[in-house]
């Protein structure tokens, strides 16, 4: 350990591999100071600034907030909450387009600013050291601080970790070109931003705290050497300037030596790492009790008259940042597909920004630039027609590859989407740097293509979890069905097996009982005679009519019903006689039908009192067939098919698709009163079906 | 004659010997169920929607494991049925044109859905549902658990008053895909 500080002291660093030097163009805004803006008009909030979830609404529409006022809230850790930078009124909760690259909106909050600018109640904290860890996690997390390096990971949940952290590095390299606002900020700020390196001392106590900073900013270099001056612990480390120095895992090769290993994160190596102005925001919050409100962001590139590094309110529209600086709209090539803002605004630095396709899109907790360029400065900006090459496989891409991937065979790979292929060429350890773009003389936006990949490989993960889980939930209902249908069965037996038992029994309730299984008997007695004059009658019920007729007939009760069950066969029969023969083929189905339908029909007491009612039942049905042939006028003659099945009990299906064919004509409300009133007859029809049962082979035993 | 006995008595005694080792093998690494089957299962979308036939992507994969034809993965399409032919070492068939995707249903993934003031409560899409993504019970106003959908399609049919839907999934800056011709690329020299 303390060879690597002696390295350090030294200046001697582990250069990571590969890497380039593309021009810095950071003349343009660091020799002005950060500018204070006037309040905007409006400012729009995406409620979701950060990687994690978003949070819960604590305002609504109409209400007036306070500079401060926490505006969302979530109980889950990864969620961090959003703060109105100035007083206002919220006009309106909508979703607008966001600092996306695909320029798609979210719900973001409106807020009308009064200009008044006040604040809600504060409470400065004297001494820091009197905090617990808790209480200072706790301030950083409702301070609603995410990471402002760029990935936005809730600070409060990075530095919420184990006790055993040997190196917490302070990433103020800021290697991409055009971006000095961490140079800024660590000029005019350097005390605040100590007091925060500080405050994540006291929550870490790491070993050792590195500040890594690229050799281009001798002034902020100067500026920190300056303010860490007392502080044995803090190492100023200041690096040679090279693109990508400033991303973690190159940082942390520069600094340490070690790699950290594919797929884990440097908290696994004992290594924090944090943004030098997430240093500063977390002093402002713990000890100012000001949440994350504002940020520096840098408005660069020669089509702006002023360009400079400001405050910006988060929420402030870019084109209000633009008009600000100094915005000269330049011409554009004329292209009519694709649709790009005219001319190009590009969000983030040259190398891993994003072109803005609507310039309300808004500042948010990870934006750093503003590069509005000019004709001159980046013609590939202006010209929509790629001029791509084929690959002549020169490697310099895999020269300058920070990550040692190989960018031409993950740029075939990613063109043929063969995602096993990319996996085994670890391409998730790709940080999107756009070092091999850069290089290529092919001019092959490599990057654009890993990005697609890695989108796609993502969607690819999802489809699969949810097939997994889908999978899942077929096989629980599955069991759930089996187990069911075993519950059932075994009700019905434990139902027979007391039937049976009160039926043995000698009281005036068995003896009715008794009377009504004969009852039922003789019903299907009467049922074989009409069945076999019947051509379509199959052998199941020749088998029942034999287990019947084994039985003894009773007394009189049951042969009132019996000539009863006759009158209705009689009408029955008379209408089959109407029937076409292809409502005859149906009656096979029909007896089928009958059959299972007996096998769940537990035959009760109640079964003669509603054959006797079945005259009434089977005037009501007609009743419902005349309200849904009233209502379903267009499907007339379906309608009569329905009526001529239900009164034969036709099978569930053939009522279901003249319902389903009937139901596509008419318009909705009259076809919801005719399902309904389909409904109804089918009901009624089922419930005939039981007033005239054959009882079970179990019941016949 | 004694070199005949010879013979035959140790002849019988390797027989005896290897069939003990098999017997003992077919015990010792004894192998439950058919693998295939599991492999095969995990290639498919489980969508259950049983456009194949099955009642459900197990029982699916399992027919094919016993020689059903691979090509009646509609929402796997040409994907899925490269992957079972690689798995098994058979020929690229086309998709079979009886189990082709819906194209009504138009492309990409599509969620169930209901309108919710024609739902009369008959609990049929329920009961049709095979991953028990509907909610509701009887007389009461039924609705889609959009994450459990598989978009599988099967209560549609069942419903008495046309109420369900399948409406594609929207897309979101989760589920968005970088899409070169939407996006120029930038380059500084």
């Amino acid at each position: 350990m303390d060879s690597i500080i002696q390295r350090i002291s030294q200046g001697k660093f582990w250069p990571f591999h590969g890497g380039i030097h593309p021009p810095e163009q950071k003349k343009i805004t660091n020799e002005k100071p950060i500018r204070q803006l006037p309040l905007p008009k409006q400012l729009i909030l995406p409620l979701q600034q950060h990687i994690g979830r978003q949070g819960d609404l604590l305002v609504k529409v109409g209400d007036k907030v306070l500079k401060g006022q926490a505006l969302t809230q979530s109980s889950n850790p990864m969620a961090v909450p959003v703060h109105a930078p100035t007083s206002g009124t919220i006009t309106a909760i909508k979703k607008s387009a966001i600092a996306h690259p695909s320029g798609m909106s979210e719900l973001c909050l409106f807020i009308d600013v009064d200009g008044e600018d006040t604040w809600r109640k504060r409470e400065i904290c004297q001494d820091v050291s009197q905090l617990s860890h808790q209480q200072i996690i706790a301030k950083i997390a409702n301070a609603g601080i995410a990471g402002m390096g760029g990935a936005g990971f809730p600070t409060h949940i990075k530095v919420n970790t184990k006790p055993d952290i040997n190196f917490l590095i302070i990433n103020a390299a800021e290697c991409e070109p055009y971006i000095t606002a961490d140079d800024l900020l660590m000029r005019e700020h350097s005390a605040t931003i100590v007091d925060g390196i500080n405050i994540l001392d006291q929550l870490l106590n790491p070993a050792f705290i590195l500040i890594g900073i690229e050799d281009n900013k001798p002034q902020a270099i100067k500026a920190l050497q300056q303010a860490t001056k007392s502080l044995e612990k803090i190492n100023v480390c200041v690096l040679p300037t090279k693109y990508p120095s400033g991303g973690e895992k190159q940082l942390i090769k520069l600094l340490t030596g070690k790699e950290v290993t594919s797929g884990t994160l440097p908290i696994s190596s004992g290594i924090v790492v944090q943004n030098i102005a997430t240093c500063f925001a977390i002093s402002d919050a713990v000890i100012n009790d000001t949440p994350l409100l504002r940020r520096v962001i840098t408005l660069t590139g020669q089509a702006l008259a002023k360009p400079q590094n400001v405050w910006a309110l988060l929420g402030t529209p870019v084109s209000y940042l633009l008009a600000q600086a100094g915005f000269t709209r330049q011409e554009n090539t004329p292209v009519a597909n694709p649709p790009v803002t005219n001319p190009p605004v590009i969000m983030g630095g040259p190398m891993m920004g994003f072109s803005i396709l609507n310039e309300q899109v808004p500042v948010v907790k990870t934006s750093n630039c503003i590069l509005a360029p000019s004709k001159t400065e980046m013609p590939s900006a202006f010209d929509n027609n790629a001029n791509e090459v084929e690959c002549i496989r020169c490697g310099q891409c895999a020269d300058v590859c920070p990550s040692q991937l190989l960018p031409q065979e993950l740029q075939w790979s990613a063109k043929a989407k063969d995602h096993q292929q990319l996996a085994k060429l670890n391409l998730f350890d790709c940080i999107d740097c756009g070092a091999c773009a850069y290089v290529c003389p092919s001019q092959i936006p490599l990057v654009q293509y890993y990005r697609i990949a890695k989108a796609e490989i993502r969607q690819q993960q999802q489809l699969d979890l949810k097939a997994e889980k889908a999978k899942e939930r077929f096989e629980a209902r599955k069991l759930r069905l089996e187990r069911d249908k075993i519950a059932r069965e075994e009700k019905h037996k434990k139902a027979a097996a007391a039937r049976k038992a009160s039926m043995n029994k000698k009281t005036p309730e068995a003896g009715a009982a008794k009377s009504a299984v004969a009852a039922a008997l003789a019903r299907v007695k009467a049922k074989k005679a009409a069945g076999k004059q019947d051509s379509t009658s199959t052998a199941t019920n020749n088998e029942e009519t034999k287990s019947s007729s084994e039985l003894p007939i009773a007394n009189d009760e049951a042969l009132d019903d019996k000539s009863q069950v006759k009158a209705a066969i009689a009408r029955a029969k008379a209408k089959r006689l109407a029937k076409s023969t292809a409502v005859r083929e149906k009656a096979v189905t029909n007896d089928e039908e009958t059959k299972s339908s007996d096998e769940l029909l537990v035959a009760d007491e109640e079964e003669s009192k509603q054959s006797n009612s079945a005259d009434d039942k089977k005037a009501k049905i007609a009743a419902a067939i005349a309200k849904a042939k009233e209502k379903a006028k267009a499907k007339k003659a379906q309608a009569t098919e329905l009526a001529a099945l239900s009164s034969e009990q036709n099978s569930e299906q053939n009522s279901e698709n003249s319902s389903a064919t009937s139901a596509k004509a008419d318009d909705k409300k009259a076809r919801i009163a005719a399902a309904v009133a389909k409904a109804k007859a089918k009901a009624k029809a089922k419930k005939e079906q039981q007033s005239n049962p054959q009882p079970s082979n179990e019941e016949i035993k | 004659m004694i070199n005949i006995l010879i013979a035959i008595i140790v002849l019988g005694a390797i027989a005896a010997f290897f069939g003990a080792l098999l017997g003992y093998a077919s015990v010792r690494f004894h192998v439950d169920g058919d693998p295939i089957v599991e492999q095969l299962d995990a290639l498919l979308p489980q969508t259950q929607c049983g456009q194949c036939g099955y009642p459900g992507c197990k029982p699916y994969a399992e027919a094919v494991a016993n020689g059903e034809a691979i090509n009646k993965c509609a929402p796997g399409g040409e994907d899925t049925i490269k992957k079972i032919a690689d798995l098994l070492g058979v020929d690229v068939q086309p998709l079979d044109e009886n189990h082709e995707q819906n194209s009504s249903l138009g492309h990409g993934p599509t969620v169930a859905f209901i309108i919710e003031e024609d739902c009369i409560g008959c609990t049929k899409c329920i009961q049709a549902c095979p991953v028990d993504a509907i909610l509701g019970a009887a007389k009461q106003m039924h609705t889609i658990i959009i994450d459990e959908c598989t978009g599988c399609d099967l209560c549609v049919a069942p419903c008495p008053v046309d109420c369900i839907e399948m409406r594609p999934i929207a897309e979101t800056t989760q589920n968005w895909q970088w899409d070169l011709n939407k996006i120029a690329v930038k380059q500084i020299d």
